[in-house]
């Protein structure tokens, strides 16, 4: 009876461990601040309404931001966690982790960086930027989008999950290699809560890649032909169309190895015919485009930054274009090349370690184009820009560390050394989350109405560049010393331990980063009113994004603007803008067809976790009903008339801040430092004390 | 295309110069449609994983009978001819609904529900005749990849099935509206995937076994 009720659902499974009791107590007491917060300020039905039901894109980007940042600390923790590890642990000392626990942990960082943060950063800027880059009011279908957005959400809480239930999360590594993650050697639930966080997830990214492959390919304004479109919309639509060849891949995989484990078949078993090799083939087929997936949006960013920062149109707007769709087709043949030792061959070996170097020229072709946009421009060293010099960096190393590792006589020295872990950190930290920075802080007077501090973006930057250099130059070196990734315990006489206490600095200083981003923002609020962008173009930028008022209305753009020229904004500026012709505009509801949809979508995940069958039978019927209810609802849009379209532009301008008399471009000296506001922040929480005010609270 | 424009609610009142509601609705269902042939091609994907892995696996059978041994070549063919047939019905059904004819419509989506019903009901009947022979998917590699693929594309038809049977339940309650009409191309789209999938099917894993 039992049995049926709760599946394998049992006492044991309530936390119990320092580290399962310490996140079930962090979860749920940032859960309870927010709740009473909420509450107190009477605000459910405003989140409900204006937030979570949403279908506005720009809502749901802000959203993937919100969460994605929070998963970011959360997946940096992990990496603090193991260098201190590595750092502690050499011949009599342990170490304060058990290998199991260490296991988890590098195994969760890697889920939680690739599809959490780094995947979740990526759609919200495509989700903010790509349609007011094309001039479009929406997306070709805002219910996928939000459903996208639930799902992902869905994943999030699952990934968690198993500090509350469960108390084991995965302990084989972010790809969960076969047979190590089948039912013989991995019994416990940690494999099946890594399944189905990627299994939820991942149906929301393909979801949502269908979506983005249908408003870039149909909706660009009248006149935005392809060869117009702005670089990020490139990118992103490079990006998607590949998540759209790949991400079912990773779906039909999961499911295979979810019967192996919960049925019993034998695809990826060591017994009954089954070939764990075909996993490791299935996986990476996915799993190497994955990262292209991610780094190929962020070179779309570098390229608007590069190019508006410089002054001047993009080097060779068809060659970098060609690039991206170079580096996309290619990406879909290299995946062997992560496994040259499994014994394939020298055939298939080589000609794997031929595409990897191959792939390397339409990189390095981008790489150019960059830095030919730069010669002979006027060059404003923005934060943007900063990142962008670091990302020009770090990346040429991590990709001339790959092209090492393409060669097959050499990897069969460095595969699943540090030197490997060095070279990717370098390529995603580098190319995708230096990607992420420069673009949000390039878009978040559109996003947010205010421009950010600049003066401490610089010492964050400075604070990331520096750490990580010292955290993954170390790694590298380590890694040609012999030490392979994923160890919890190593011998002194290694020589190995200056090095990881070197790398543990680092990433110190990069945590310091972090707190500086996060003080950044702060301080740009508590500077709002200098800060604010009253133009909607604090860049002088270049595509039309910039031609909408900052923050973009719900619609977008009143009228739909008509492209003649790649660049559209800069050449409109150059022309009057002539008087706004008001029009109807139909603007989809907001839905909460999504939410339900994930929530059981996450039971029936749950479900198949704990082998409670009712559970996940009935989850599952209830996903088909809320389908169809949605998809035979015509209901789902209303008509802003021209009328109302025209009192709301007239009541944002008449509330909109006038535009301030300019002061100096540079005007650094005025700019809050870190040591204001901590001051400020001191003095303020000084001045609660003082007065008693949190009675009123 | 100008699907059934005129049958469009509400087109009296539209006097406007820029796009009409009517675009607005013909372009959407463009770019559903579009979308949707989008998400066939992932779909598609997911079966070549399944395809590709019944290639590796299909000799593994660990001691087991063989395809060639299992399979039986009159129910296959009668499996094929079933779904080929209805796919034909589903077209003819098309084209009554783009005339807007209801109950052809119904007649003939009719006719495929029961054609597909009847392919179902021949599948199962064969996976219970291989359950009760002790055939399973524990059984083996092969059965395994064999139950895995042969099923899912057997969930896709139920699905359709689903699918259909709702639609039409939506045809006889509100009319052949743009909306319903919209929805019975995609289904139609689906329905003629699910049969170029079992014609792989029908070559890869039942013809291919006996040569």
């Amino acid at each position: 009876m039992k049995e049926i009720l709760i599946g394998k659902l049992n006492m044991h499974a309530l936390p119990h461990e320092w580290f399962t009791i310490g996140g079930t107590a962090a979860f749920g007491a940032l859960a309870l601040v927010a709740i009473i917060i909420i509450t107190r300020m009477k605000r459910w039905k405003w989140l409900w309404n204006e937030w979570l039901t949403s279908v506005d894109p720009k809502k749901i980007g802000i959203m993937y931001f919100l969460v994605a940042g929070f998963m970011l600390l959360r997946g940096g923790l992990d990496a603090i966690m193991i260098w201190l590890q590595q750092a502690l642990s050499v011949d009599g000392s342990q170490g304060y982790l058990s290998a199991d626990h260490f296991q988890q942990i590098f195994t969760a960082h890697g889920n939680i960086m690739v599809f959490f943060v780094a995947m979740a950063f990526i759609f919200g800027l495509i989700n903010y930027i790509v349609p007011l880059q094309i001039g479009a009011r929406d997306l070709a279908s805002p219910f996928l989008n939000t459903l996208g957005f639930w799902l992902y959400i869905g994943g999030v809480i699952m990934v968690n999950m198993f500090f509350a239930l469960g108390g084991e999360y995965a302990a084989t590594g972010w790809l969960a290699i076969a047979p190590l993650s089948g039912k013989e050697f991995s019994p416990g639930v940690g494999v099946d809560y890594w399944i189905w966080s990627l299994q939820i997830s991942g149906v929301g990214t393909t979801l949502a890649a269908i979506n983005f492959v249908m408003t870039i390919l149909k909706m660009r304004a009248p006149g935005m032909t392809i060869w117009k479109m702005p670089l990020f919309t490139w990118g992103s639509l490079c990006s998607m169309l590949m998540a759209v060849s790949v991400f079912p891949l990773l779906t039909a995989t999961l499911f295979l190895m979810f019967f192996d484990r919960y049925i019993g078949t034998h695809f990826f078993t060591m017994s009954g015919g089954g070939d764990p090799m075909m996993y490791t083939n299935l996986i990476w087929m996915w799993g190497h485009p994955e990262v292209y997936i991610l780094v190929i949006p962020a070179f779309g960013v570098f390229g608007e930054i590069v190019s508006t920062f410089s002054r001047k149109p993009i080097a060779s707007y068809t060659t970098n274009v060609l690039g991206m769709i170079g580096v996309a087709v290619m990406s879909l043949s290299v995946w062997l090349h992560h496994f040259f030792t499994m014994g394939a061959g020298a055939d298939v070996n080589a000609f794997f370690g031929l595409m990897t170097m191959i792939i390397a020229i339409p990189t390095s072709v981008l790489v150019f184009t960059w830095i030919a946009t730069m010669y002979k421009g006027r060059i404003k060293f923005t934060v943007p820009m900063l990142w962008f010099l670091g990302f020009i960096a770090l990346f040429t190393i991590g990709g001339i560390a790959g092209i090492m590792l393409g060669v097959p006589p050499a990897d069969f020295q460095l595969h699943n050394s540090l030197f490997l872990v060095a070279h990717f950190h370098s390529n995603v930290i580098g190319g995708v989350l230096f990607g992420i920075f420069a673009g949000i802080t390039f878009w978040f007077p559109k996003i947010a109405g205010i421009k950010l501090n600049e003066r401490i973006g610089r010492n964050a930057f400075w604070c990331w560049i520096t750490g990580f250099c010292l955290a993954f130059i170390p790694m590298y070196v380590l890694g040609l010393m012999g030490a392979t990734r994923r160890l919890d315990h190593y011998s002194s006489s290694t020589g190995w331990q200056p090095f990881y206490i070197l790398m543990l600095i680092g990433g110190i200083i990069i945590m310091i980063g972090v707190a500086l981003q996060l003080a950044q923002i702060l301080a740009s609020i508590i500077e709002r009113k200098r800060l604010v962008d009253t133009t909607g173009d604090p860049w002088n930028g270049r595509s039309l994004e910039w031609s909408t008022p900052s923050p973009a209305p719900s619609y977008n753009f009143t009228v739909i603007p008509t492209v003649t020229t790649r660049d559209a904004f800069w050449e409109m500026k150059k022309q009057a803008l002539p008087k706004p012709q008001y029009e109807d505009i139909r603007i989809p509801k907001n839905t909460a067809s999504g939410i339900y949809i994930s929530l059981f979508a996450f039971l029936a995940g749950f479900g198949f976790v704990w082998e409670i069958v009712w559970l996940w039978v009935v989850s599952l019927i209830a996903i088909i009903v809320c389908i169809v209810l949605r998809t035979f609802n015509d209901d789902t849009e209303y008509t802003l008339t021209a009328a109302e379209v025209q009192k709301l532009e007239e009541a944002r301008q008449a509330k909109a801040p006038k535009p301030q008399p300019a002061s100096a471009d540079d005007a650094d000296e005025d700019e809050m430092g870190i040591w204001d506001l901590i001051k400020i922040v001191v003095a303020w929480a000084w001045g609660v004390v003082r007065r008693r005010e949190w009675r009123k609270w | 295309m100008g699907l059934g424009r005129g049958t469009a609610p509400g087109v009296a009142q539209v006097v406007a110069e820029h796009k009409t509601p009517i675009d607005h609705e013909a372009e959407a269902s463009d770019r559903v449609l579009f979308g949707f042939w989008v998400y066939l091609m992932t779909d598609l994907l997911m079966f070549s994983v399944l395809f590709a892995v019944y290639a590796v696996l299909h000799g593994n059978t660990a001691g087991g009978p063989s395809g060639r041994e299992l399979f039986s070549q009159p129910i296959a063919l009668t499996e094929t001819l079933l779904l080929l047939t209805s796919s034909f019905t589903c077209g003819i059904g098309m084209i009554a609904a783009r005339l807007g004819n209801k109950k052809q419509v119904l007649a003939w989506f009719g006719v495929t529900f029961a054609l597909g019903l009847a392919f179902l009901g021949f599948e199962i009947k064969e996976f219970i005749q291989f359950f009760q022979e002790g055939h399973t998917l524990r059984s083996n590699a092969f059965l395994s990849s064999f139950f895995t693929l042969v099923g899912t594309h057997g969930l896709h038809i139920t699905s359709g099935l689903l699918w259909m049977g709702i639609t039409l339940g939506y045809v006889v309650k509100r009319g052949l509206n743009n909306h319903l009409v919209r929805k019975l191309t995609l289904l139609s789209l689906f329905w003629h995937f699910l049969d170029i999938v079992w014609i792989f099917i029908f070559t890869i894993v039942y013809l291919m076994a006996f040569v």
